[in-house]
């Protein structure tokens, strides 16, 4: 077990960091200080780094192993990505200097923005929006500001299939949307009848993931745009699975009006553990005017920042977003250029079809191929037949090293398994995968009782999620409490 | 070139073969051909070494300050070495969220830690495990208090600017109005605030200390938004907390706040982090990841996303909020810095920031022009007139090698916010005096 | 599955227990707490609102996912069993104890199933 920091505090103990304060010592009046000090930990330097070194032995990214959660997009992240959002003459930047001192800045910005027009087929990118959720909620902001310009408040629907992300329906509902769920085709692409009996007078737009959330590239999707487009709606893109069509096909080619990329899946940015991300929104012209503050363009002398227009939404952050991520993603972007970012997608289609080709015969695939960049497996007659469930292979698969797909998603799929290995993994990653896969179904009819017990190998076993939620601890209770 | 591929053209050529497809173009056949992209028109790959070249020589054009007296919502603080070593781990860099307990104990508990701290430092009992920034955790804020009958958010005028344009964002998104409390001498007025209060006011914002540096009284604040049925939120500068009464000793029912100046760099406006915590009463209307504690199945102690039905990805679009990526390296970030500064180096931080100001404050005071705006107390930043056109001001210390203070605009067009942290030296402020003076000088000729 | 004889039943597996001619408690059936597995928080609606047949009016919670509870019935909550926010596991343990909420001066429900056509219903549901 490890200790938590603050069970390893001695009072007294601490790091030498500052020197005393060379100022003449200014008092607040008592009223306005806190009654006592936050019981911060007291600890070394030394105990403070293993504390960290032991929590990072009990963590697993991408640099620990194959990691194809499905959706996710976990892809190598290259180290000169760091490198490059470690310069200081980005990182000691304030976000208030004058424009001729953050000329460098700017270019990032300008740059990054003209790269992925030309990748999504949009003609503006806002770099404001910090993560995925942010820039579709920012999106749909767009749309909103769109429609009630024109006088079409009464647009109040967004359509959204019932295979979508649950940010989706969750962000429409934020801007203020009532949500209109459509079922899926039993293709698991959009019905194209349900859509046209949804999209209407009062639609505000449809939220669209393509290749889809089944891994389906939709071979409607000109119709589909269409059909929302004669309604009087507006498309929104949503870019989680970008990465499965980079370079190929554009989603401005699409029909589609905004969408938003999540720099830190398809561009190569590390996730942290949950952040920080970026989710750049790009848009087509007819949405422009109602972009946040914050465009850069382009002057004789070099670049500034854009008054913003009249009817812009506003702000959906301080300041310029996740400009370190940004950063990064450019790096990324500059390496692979024309050829590489369409390989990089011909890369990712190539594995997953591969490994999905490999597991279909022994696990059901709901919706066979050839997928794009990841395909879902549905485990429910394993389920039946063993009472293994996909939760149970998963936590096999922690056993072997492996991080597992993403369970139980989509919504659409039962006893889901979505894998997406992208495109930096090796042949042999894969077959490794491959045969855990393999050996799980057979563990799975042999000896299904030690699947429920998985998995045995990590620091903990499976964590009591009920207790966890009918009687919360959310924060280290002190002794004396 | 490259993107990282492991697989060549032949390796790539079995690949297929073993899967029984003739091309990697058979596997794009679902994609019609009206919408394939002829030629990517962007300019080709480079190396490794050129990408480098090139990202530097864009950080080049970038002036770096080597003093800085501007805030304003980004404070340049001391960042403890041990911070960026503890982040740049690849175990933390490189994972996603900890959706797989069992292999992600050590993100999750240092979330559940991080919790913790920020419940210490605010004095509320539940933390999230953090949001995009303060600007959005202000906002998010405001929607957690959103009750029928109650659609109003009442906001200061003394709070930054960009959070109250980021807060209206978000009323206009979600249906609530968006009222601004005037603002008196650098804080929220109070009298006014009183006459605003009514039945349909879910929440009132404010800012501590305000975007002038005022140290607000968050205290009758509280007090008169709960005698009205309305909510607390106090927007916390975070290094203050250091010093002042918590937002729990004050009433609020939410502290939120802009985690930057906790060992997070500048970095231009980001990635920055937001902090969020809230009474036990508002637990579940907290949106984003929660780590909770529990046991496995031998009874060992195991950390858990938690709460987790308040959440986008099962409560879809009935969710109180949509966010799912959040900040988490910066609020490990956070964590790193409080644990290196402890309570004691909090405090020494926040002393110093103090002491600095009111030391900048007198020493700008005796020179012609530059009077000190507000009364009363002031925690690191505070506003004084100008007497030259504060952009000629602020031109000539740039060319002095100092960013100066930030020329306001607005009602305080021609008036200037400075801030002093531990990173300024007397030597510096003298310095700064000095340039001052001369320009004093000159624009006397 | 148990289903308790003298109450009444909805397709969406709410029960309905008359108090009298006006007022009834609405909780969980012994199938639904069973579906949804441990039940570890509940969103009640507040005293004095007003509910139509078919209302959403609470939400359970198990630790992945959440669902609505919709009124049979359409009247005032008249009382709200508070129990259940500190103690949901009461509804897996309990669920004809375990009432979610009391309506009172009802004017509208709708076609509810006895004991003996609810027990029909799951049988055929389940086939």
């Amino acid at each position: 077990m490890s200790k938590l920091i603050f069970e390893r505090s001695v009072e007294g103990r601490g790091c030498s960091l500052l020197p005393e304060s060379p100022f003449e010592r200014t008092e607040l009046p008592a009223r306005l200080c806190r009654g006592k000090a936050p019981r911060l930990p007291q600890i070394t330097e030394n105990d403070l780094c293993r504390h960290y070194t032991s929590l990072a032995q009990r963590s697993f990214g991408v640099n620990c192993g194959f990691y194809p959660l499905g959706s996710c997009t976990m892809k190598y992240n290259p180290k000169v990505n760091e490198v490059a959002a470690s310069l200081e003459g980005f990182t000691e930047v304030h976000p208030y200097q004058p424009a001729y001192a953050v000329q460098g800045c700017l270019e990032v910005l300008d740059t990054a923005e003209r790269y992925l027009c030309k990748i999504t087929g949009m003609d503006a990118v806002t770099f404001q929006p910090a993560a995925g959720a942010h820039g579709e909620y920012t999106g749909l902001l767009l749309i909103k500001a769109y429609h009630h310009h024109r006088g079409e408040d009464h647009r109040n629907k967004i359509i959204v299939p019932d295979s979508a992300h649950g940010t989706n329906p969750a962000s429409a509902t934020m801007a203020g949307y009532a949500v209109v769920s459509i079922p899926s085709a039993p293709d698991g692409c959009v019905d194209l009848d349900a859509l046209r009996a949804a999209a209407g007078p009062d639609t505000a737009g449809i939220m669209l993931t393509n290749p889809n959330t089944v891994g389906l590239f939709d071979r409607n999707i000109l119709e589909i745009t269409k059909i929302v487009h004669d309604a009087g709606g507006l498309c929104y893109y949503d870019g989680a699975n970008l990465n499965a069509v980079m370079g190929i096909a554009r989603p401005g080619d699409m029909g589609f009006d905004v969408v938003h990329l999540n720099l830190h899946k398809t561009f190569s940015t590390p996730h942290g553990g949950g952040g920080p991300g970026s989710g750049a929104v790009g848009c087509k012209e007819l949405l422009t005017p109602f972009l946040p503050a914050g465009q850069v363009e382009k002057t004789g002398e070099g670049y500034r920042f854009a008054a913003p227009g009249e009817c812009s939404i506003g702000r959906v952050k301080s300041f310029y977003g996740n400009f370190l991520v940004v950063v990064r993603a450019l790096c990324y972007l500059l390496m692979l250029g024309c050829e590489g970012i369409p390989a990089a997608a011909q890369g990712a289609v190539l594995n997953a079809n591969y490994m999905m080709k490999k597991l279909s015969s022994t696990y059901d695939i709901p919706y066979p191929g050839p997928c794009m960049h990841e395909f879902v497996m549905s485990l429910q007659s394993l389920k039946d037949d063993c009472s293994v469930s996909a939760m149970d292979i998963a936590k096999g698969l922690l056993d072997r090293g492996i991080h597992p797909p993403t369970m139980y998603f989509p919504l659409i799929v039962h006893e889901a398994l979505m894998v997406e290995p992208t495109e930096t993994e090796s042949r042999e990653t894969l077959n490794e995968a491959i045969d855990a896969f393999l050996a799980l179904y057979e563990e799975a009819k042999e000896n299904p009782q030690k699947l429920h017990e998985a998995p045995i190998t990590t620091p903990v076993g499976r964590p009591d999620e009920v207790k966890a939620a009918r009687s919360p601890v959310l924060r280290h209770r002190f002794g004396e409490e | 070139m490259g993107g990282f591929l492991p697989a060549g053209a032949s390796e790539r050529a079995e690949m297929l073969r073993e899967i029984g497809c003739g091309s990697i173009d058979e596997l794009f056949s679902p994609i019609p051909q009206e919408v394939r992209l002829k030629g990517l028109d962007i300019p080709q790959g480079m190396s490794e070494l050129q990408a480098q070249r090139a990202l530097r020589a864009m950080a080049k054009k970038n002036k770096v300050f080597d003093t800085i007296f501007r805030g304003a919502g980004a404070y340049r603080h001391y960042i403890p070495a041990v911070v960026g070593s503890v982040t740049g781990k690849e175990e933390f860099l490189t994972a996603y969220t900890p959706y797989q307990a069992e292999i992600s104990q050590g993100v999750l508990q240092s979330i559940f830690e991080y919790q913790t701290m920020i419940c210490e430092l605010t004095g509320m009992e539940v933390s999230n495990a953090s949001v995009y920034d303060g600007a959005t955790a202000a906002a998010e804020a405001a929607a957690m208090c959103r009750e029928r009958g109650r659609g109003r958010v009442l906001v200061s005028s003394a709070a930054h600017p960009e959070v109250i344009e980021t807060m209206r964002t978000y009323c206009f998104g979600c249906g609530m109005e968006l009222t601004l409390i005037p603002e008196r001498g650098g804080r929220t007025d109070l009298r006014a605030l009183g006459g605003l209060l009514g039945a349909d006011v879910a929440c009132v914002y404010l800012q501590q200390p305000s975007f002038f540096g005022s140290i607000e009284d968050a205290e009758e604040a509280a007090n008169l938004a709960h005698a009205a049925g309305a909510k607390l939120i106090l927007g916390c500068n975070p290094i203050a907390l250091g010093l002042l009464r918590t937002p729990a000793e004050c009433g609020a029912d939410i502290a939120v706040g802009e985690g930057q100046p906790l060992g997070i760099p500048l970095s231009f406006g980001g990635p920055y982090l937001g902090f969020m915590a809230c009474t036990g009463k508002l637990m579940r209307r907290l949106p984003g990841r929660i780590v909770g504690e529990t046991t496995d199945g031998k009874g060992e102690r195991a950390f858990v996303l938690t709460l987790q039905a308040r959440e986008q990805h099962i409560r879809r679009e009935k969710a109180s909020s949509n966010i799912c990526s959040n900040q988490a390296l910066c609020a490990m970030r956070a964590a790193v810095y409080l644990s290196a500064m402890g309570p004691g180096g909090l405090r020494q931080v926040a002393e110093t920031c103090l002491s600095g100001a009111h030391y900048l404050a007198k020493r700008l005071s005796a020179l012609p022009g530059f009077q000190v705006k507000n009364e009363g107390e002031f925690f690191h930043e505070f506003v004084t007139s100008c007497p030259v056109p504060p952009q000629v001001l602020t031109k000539r210390l740039e060319e002095a090698g100092i960013l100066g203070g930030l020329p306001l605009g607005g009602a305080h067009e021609g008036e200037v916010l400075w801030c002093v942290t531990e990173m300024n030296t007397p030597q510096e402020i003298d310095r700064l005096v000095d340039v001052l003076k001369e320009l004093e000088r000159g624009n006397a000729k | 599955m148990n289903v308790q004889k003298d109450y009444f039943y909805t397709k969406s597996h709410e029960w309905v227990q008359f108090l009298s001619e006006s007022t009834a408690r609405v909780g969980l059936s012994d199938y639904a707490q069973s579906e949804m597995s441990d039940i570890v928080f509940v969103n009640l609606p507040q005293e004095g609102d007003l509910v139509s047949v078919g209302d959403s009016f609470a939400d359970v919670e198990s630790v992945k996912a959440v669902s609505d509870v919709y009124s049979p019935l359409a009247g005032e909550v008249s009382a709200v069993n508070e129990e259940l926010l500190d103690s949901p596991q009461k509804i897996n343990e309990d669920p004809y104890g375990a009432w979610l909420a009391e309506i009172k001066d009802i004017s509208g429900k709708e076609e509810l199933m006895d004991a003996a056509e609810y027990e029909k219903f799951l049988a055929e549901s389940a086939e």
